[in-house]
């Protein structure tokens, strides 16, 4: 009953898959395209924006879910469900829409460009920016860390924070002693996820603006602009082994560390 | 009730910021979507102009994007039950790394699954120009989501007992297969066929390589839209991509309601 899938996946998968990866090696360059992504200045600059927003993203996307997580899930009131069900609407809104919410916000016509405005008398324009692709990057990442950190804040016990309250530590030890190091697993694995999908993510940058540098961008130009499949295909492959060991490392420390706290 | 401190405050202040943040967006587009002249604002008077402008140029898109959505449906619970269902009764070492072999395709960026495709098939011209090439991305993407989905209802119950039990009384396997897999799997599958709809329905990444003039689904027109069309159409082509999308996630949300999930399926309980 596995074979259907197996079939569908080797298929459209597995050998495509394995096409890409000799296609990359079949360029000007030969297997060397594959040590491009660090030797060549071009390639490098564009991973390593990549890489960096994407950080960027993650430490800015930790700590807000982390701060508005744990708060919905230690109070109850009047009105706290339907910010739940708010904070996690965007779930499954796609990179060109939440590009597009980016352009509403930070755009031309923006929200943020008319207060702006009517504060300072400048208008603030930055969604086609670097700046932009953060803010886009931020705002598709929350809701999934959200809800992530949301469950496991449940399954931390209570007990373990009135104790070190009642041993008189303050809120601020109460969070850097008990609850942040009870959250680890679901910080790396929500991070790693929240990273990964930042590395990947194309449909935002697209809609925002193809002179933004990030991989991506740059492995869609070598395809359409410079018809350089070869090198599209080496790039694209690289960054699929990245997303992949970031998930697959974060997976075996959450995991780690799960089994160190059982 | 307890008074409430003053980091209490602090942190609803710092959560409905987060929330305006979310929100904000999405009302000022939907508004942008029936504004007469949004650089202007609301004085400039409501219209639908702008909705019936996108479904005279896009309503192709919608209905592609349906058809597509109901078509991955149909192959994901065809592969995926089946699947999850044989994972469910080995949890071996292998039944583990198959599982993280199926779920390779969400973690890889959506552009390398397309590229693989492209230099795989896209010489096969038949499948190159039709949706089919879409469907197949989709699919690769989706199915994920509806394996672990219907695993981890399925996980949670002891399945060899109760077949057991039915294989003793003569059931055969087919008859087992609807009469206790598929009822004690309904929520996972509810569950996994809405996430399916909702993805199939907003995929972006990988449909865009894989799209032709003729096969533009709706989110590629959107991207269009975004690029070429003023801003009130892109929004009103958004409301309508949300009222699509939207009430998808709601469901998803009230499933995803533990009390309520337990409510769905007493009969599933040991």
């Amino acid at each position: 009953m596995l074979l259907p899938a197996g079939i569908f996946f080797t298929a459209f998968f597995l050998l495509p898959m394995a096409r890409l990866f000799v296609i990359g090696g079949s360029g000007k360059m030969g297997w060397t395209a594959y040590a491009a992504i660090v030797t060549n200045g071009q390639y490098l600059r564009s991973l390593l924006s990549t890489l960096a927003v994407a950080a960027a993203t993650t430490a800015a996307t930790l700590v807000i879910s982390g701060v508005a997580g744990i708060f919905l899930q230690r109070h109850r009131f009047p009105g706290s469900s339907v910010l739940v069900s708010l904070l996690t609407l965007p779930l499954a809104f796609p990179g060109v829409v939440i590009g597009f919410m980016v352009i509403m916000l930070a755009g031309r016509q923006g929200l943020i460009g008319d207060l702006a405005r009517a504060l300072t008398g400048e208008t603030l324009v930055f969604a086609y920016s670097m700046a932009g692709l953060f803010m886009g990057y931020v705002y598709f990442s929350i809701p999934r860390v959200i809800l992530t950190i949301m469950a496991a804040a449940e399954k931390l016990d209570p007990h373990l924070e009135e104790a070190a309250r009642s041993l008189g530590a303050s809120p601020w030890q109460v969070v850097r002693d008990v609850i942040i190091p009870g959250l680890t697993p679901a910080f790396l694995s929500s991070g790693a996820i929240c990273f990964a999908t930042a590395v990947g993510a194309f449909g935002t940058a697209f809609t925002l603006a193809t002179r933004i540098n990030v991989l991506p961008l740059t492995i869609y130009t070598e395809f359409t602009l410079s018809a350089n499949i070869a090198m599209a295909a080496t790039l694209s492959f690289v960054l699929g082994a990245i997303t992949w060991a970031v998930l697959a490392l974060a997976r075996t420390a959450a995991g780690a560390s799960v089994a160190a706290a059982g | 009730m307890r008074r409430r401190g003053a980091l209490f405050w602090l942190q609803l202040a710092f959560t409905l910021l987060v929330c305006a943040f979310l929100i904000a967006p999405v009302v000022l587009s939907i508004l942008a979507g029936i504004t007469n002249n949004y650089l202007i604002g609301l004085r400039s008077g409501l219209t639908l102009r702008w909705v019936f402008e996108v479904w005279e140029g896009y309503r192709d898109t919608v209905f592609r994007s349906i058809g597509i959505a109901l078509a991955c449906l149909a192959a994901t619970l065809a592969l995926g039950v089946p699947a999850a269902y044989v994972l469910a009764r080995c949890r071996s070492r292998l039944g583990r790394a198959i599982e993280e072999l199926l779920v390779m395709p969400v973690a890889i960026p959506g552009l390398a699954t397309a590229l693989a495709l492209i230099v795989a098939y896209g010489g096969v011209s038949g499948l190159r120009t039709s949706w089919g090439f879409i469907l197949i991305g989709h699919v690769l993407f989706c199915l994920p989501f509806m394996v672990r989905s219907v695993l981890a209802v399925l996980g949670a119950i002891d399945l060899r007992t109760l077949e057991e039990g039915a294989a003793s009384l003569g059931a055969g396997f087919w008859s087992r297969f609807v009469t206790i897999v598929l009822p004690n799997g309904r929520s996972g599958i509810l569950a996994g066929s809405l996430m399916v709809v909702t993805l199939s329905m907003g995929e972006f990444n990988m449909t865009w390589l894989l799209h032709t003039p003729l096969t533009k689904t709706l989110p590629v027109g959107l991207a269009d839209a975004y690029a070429s069309l003023r801003l009130e159409v892109g929004s009103a082509y958004t409301l309508v991509f949300f009222m699509m999308i939207v009430p998808l996630l709601i469901g998803l949300q009230w499933l995803g309601q533990p009390r309520r999930q337990a409510y769905a399926r007493p009969e599933g309980e040991r």
